[in-house]
């Protein structure tokens, strides 16, 4: 039954795709997106399967969930042992830790409490003595939401584990890594609504390499990679906007402005990529007090990242596709994951598990 | 002890005096359709009867029924009961004849919510033209049960009884509706996830739009798509035939609401419970009237032809997505958990 929002229209896409058939270069060239949305689109649409074999398309850290680096899942284990109501999102309760998940935690008595936005937690503060705190992962995109409840004078007992992080950071990192021989970025459309061109400028401009947004229809999604590959052809390699119905080219400055106001950059880990700076975010002296890493006693923990036989650093990494991994969809499947990639919703390994991304038809 | 007049206490669960109050006042007056046998519900005896028909084939299902929440959009538990066991027949071709109705209630349960799931029970099976002719009652303790659980076991005569297994290449694949109904309605029910909808369940016994088709003949397989949805349905009876069943996703029913809901929770309609609905697979020369006829029968105004059986991949489903992309459909892994970040 065709949607009232005709951006899967098949004709349009055939004519997309023809587009992209006659840009596409004889040899393979690989374009990386950063957003779980834009592979659950192209897997749920079957859209690789409209491409030539010569474009690839990977997911590379796009998954807030699974590049959460181990260090903060300990952190909340932590936090929640002694004693606090840990807010969190379904998904980070399965991401091992050094010692536990968070559902680990929970069988041994901790209050993990799942819930779907920041502001819920923050409504439970309101409702109790008991301190709660909320793990705030996410990139720019969720990012603003944190600022906000923060900025809005939340109750004494409320405070933020801050695991937020900056995309474009991580995606000038990754193409400095070797084997990651990335053509071009797909830019995820959510962060950039928020964030524009600007920082896509800043960190990749001296790669010289297309880096278009794209929405996330089927559509939007074809004309993206049909912008990217028309930059190939012209070789030309700068930041373009490909999603204009919602993302302007200056971005969100209110939301920019909130995320100034309660944060400054900081260096932080990702889980497969290790530590790039200025990619994560801390709370401003301002706002210390909110912050459950100084509330609470936090040590770190020597946990070994590795897991034997998991590929996730090279899924995150966009070296590997899922299917590239030994254990994928044999001993690590969305019901019993071992990987972060498995275990988050977004995750590339959980998604191609979930639409049959393992082979084309 | 104090017995409250308007809650289940364990007395009625005992075999007693409360227990034959209960079903008489409760009950039985709700189930009086007319029975297969010389021995009937009524009789209250150790088992009952049933005739034996002349021809065809006795064909038994059983199937036990949890929901939450108890009541939803659309339906109840009761509702649920008859129609999961009533289409479990219907889609081997068969046309029931006899129900079993094993009820445990959590005590404390209001007998007023008694009532209203017999009462739903009791509808569902009259628009199948089938009888209850025996039960049991128990009866378990604050939090040893979550409300309510009823167990169904129902008998029907097919001649001859339809499988899910014999797909033919070639064969044409049609819904007889709007898919993902049952499964949106329950979740958007869920308070967590703070939605307001008109979106109803599609629970419904299919039995009497099916009883319509049998006739028409070239039916080669029919499931109903309850648990694990559309996409489950499809890959069983992919597997169960070594065919590949290739689906065009633009031709698949939906509501908007469904589509709505779907895109809001990343959860896709073809892997959620319908409990109105029947895949039916035919032979090309008769699908048209296989579809017009079900098209003409209330519950099947929106049916429509999905797809066609080949030996492309076997064992398969292969999904033509609305954009024109393809890719493999497979077999849902468990319950749907909504997409968070």
């Amino acid at each position: 039954m065709p949607r009232p929002f005709q951006l899967a229209d098949p004709k349009r896409a055939r004519q997309l795709a023809d587009a992209i058939a006659i840009l596409a270069p004889p040899t393979t060239f690989k374009i990386v997106h950063v957003c779980g949305t834009h592979e659950m689109a192209i897997a749920q649409h079957g859209l690789r399967r409209m491409l030539p074999d010569t474009v690839e398309v990977l997911e590379g850290p796009g998954c807030p969930v699974c590049v959460t680096p181990t260090a903060d899942i300990d952190a909340a284990v932590q936090i929640a042992e002694q004693g606090a109501i840990l807010c969190t999102f379904g998904d980070m309760t399965r991401v091992p830790g050094t010692r536990l998940t968070l559902e680990g935690a929970r069988s041994k008595g901790c209050d993990i409490r799942v819930v779907l936005s920041i502001s819920e937690a923050e409504k439970l503060a309101h409702k109790t003595d008991r301190d709660v705190v909320f793990f705030a992962v996410g990139f720019e995109t969720t990012t603003p939401m944190t600022a906000a409840v923060l900025l809005d004078d939340p109750p004494p007992n409320f405070s933020v584990l801050v695991s937020h992080k900056k995309i474009p950071e991580a995606m000038g990192v990754l193409l400095g890594l070797p084997g990651t021989n990335i053509g071009a970025y797909l830019a995820p459309g959510h962060v950039s609504t928020i964030l524009g061109l600007g920082p896509y400028q800043e960190h990749l401009a001296r790669f010289n390499i297309p880096v278009v947004v794209g929405g996330f229809e089927p559509l939007d999604i074809l004309y993206a990679i049909a912008l990217i590959l028309r930059q190939v052809r012209d070789g030309k390699g700068f930041a373009e906007n490909g999603y204009p119905r919602a993302v302007a080219d200056e971005g969100n400055v209110a939301a920019q402005a909130l995320i100034e106001m309660v944060f400054q950059s900081a260096e932080v880990g990702w889980r497969g990529i290790g530590n790039i700076p200025d990619s994560g975010m801390v709370l401003r002296s301002k706002f210390e007090r909110f912050d459950a890493r100084k509330r609470f006693d936090v040590k770190g923990e020597t946990g070994d990242e590795k897991i034997p036989g998991c590929r996730c650093a090279d899924v995150l990494t966009a070296r590997a596709v899922p299917a590239d991994c030994p254990l994928f969809g044999t001993r690590c499947t969305p019901l019993s994951p071992i990987g972060p990639c498995m275990v988050g919703t977004e995750g590339a390994c959980s998604i191609w598990f979930r639409y049959g991304g393992r082979e084309l038809p | 002890m104090s017995i409250e007049n308007d809650r289940i206490t364990p007395l009625h669960g005992a075999g007693g005096e409360m227990m034959g109050k209960l079903l008489a006042e409760h009950v039985l007056p709700r189930l009086q359709h007319a029975a297969p046998g010389r021995i009937d519900l009524n009789a209250m005896d150790d088992g009952a009867t049933i005739d034996l028909p002349a021809t065809g084939e006795l064909v038994m299902t059983t199937d036990s029924h949890v929901v939450k929440p108890i009541f939803f959009p659309g339906g109840d538990i009761g509702t649920l009961a008859a129609a999961g066991t009533l289409n479990d027949l219907a889609v081997m071709g068969a046309r029931p004849i006899a129900v079993s109705l094993a009820v445990i209630i959590e005590e404390d349960f209001p007998i007023a919510d008694i009532d209203r799931i017999v009462a739903s029970f009791a509808e569902t099976l009259e628009s199948a033209d089938a009888a209850v002719i025996c039960g049991d009652t128990k009866v378990m303790g604050r939090g040893e049960i979550d409300g309510i659980a009823i167990n169904t076991t129902a008998l029907g005569i097919a001649d001859p009884a339809i499988g899910d297994a014999d797909a033919q290449p070639g064969d044409v694949v049609l819904v007889t509706g709007t898919i993902g109904d049952h499964g949106m309605a329950l979740l958007a029910a869920r308070e967590e996830f703070h939605l307001e909808t008109e979106l109803v369940s599609d629970v419904a016994s299919v039995w009497p739009m099916i009883a319509e088709i049998l006739p028409l003949g070239g039916i080669h397989a029919m499931k109903d798509p309850t648990r694990g949805g559309l996409a489950a349905a499809l890959n069983e009876m992919a597997r169960k035939s070594g065919k590949c069943f290739e689906i065009d996703e633009q031709s698949i029913p939906l509501r908007s609401e469904v589509q709505g809901l779907s895109d809001l929770l990343g959860i896709s309609p073809l892997t959620v419970a319908n409990e109105g609905k029947a895949v039916v697979v035919v032979s090309p020369e008769v699908a048209d009237r296989v579809l017009t006829t079900i098209q003409a029968h209330p519950l099947g105004k929106d049916a429509a032809i999905i797809g066609t059986v080949s030996e492309t991949y076997p064992e398969r489903v292969v999904l033509g997505t609305e954009v024109g992309g393809r890719r493999f459909l497979d077999m849902p892994l468990g319950d749907p958990v909504p997409r968070i970040c």
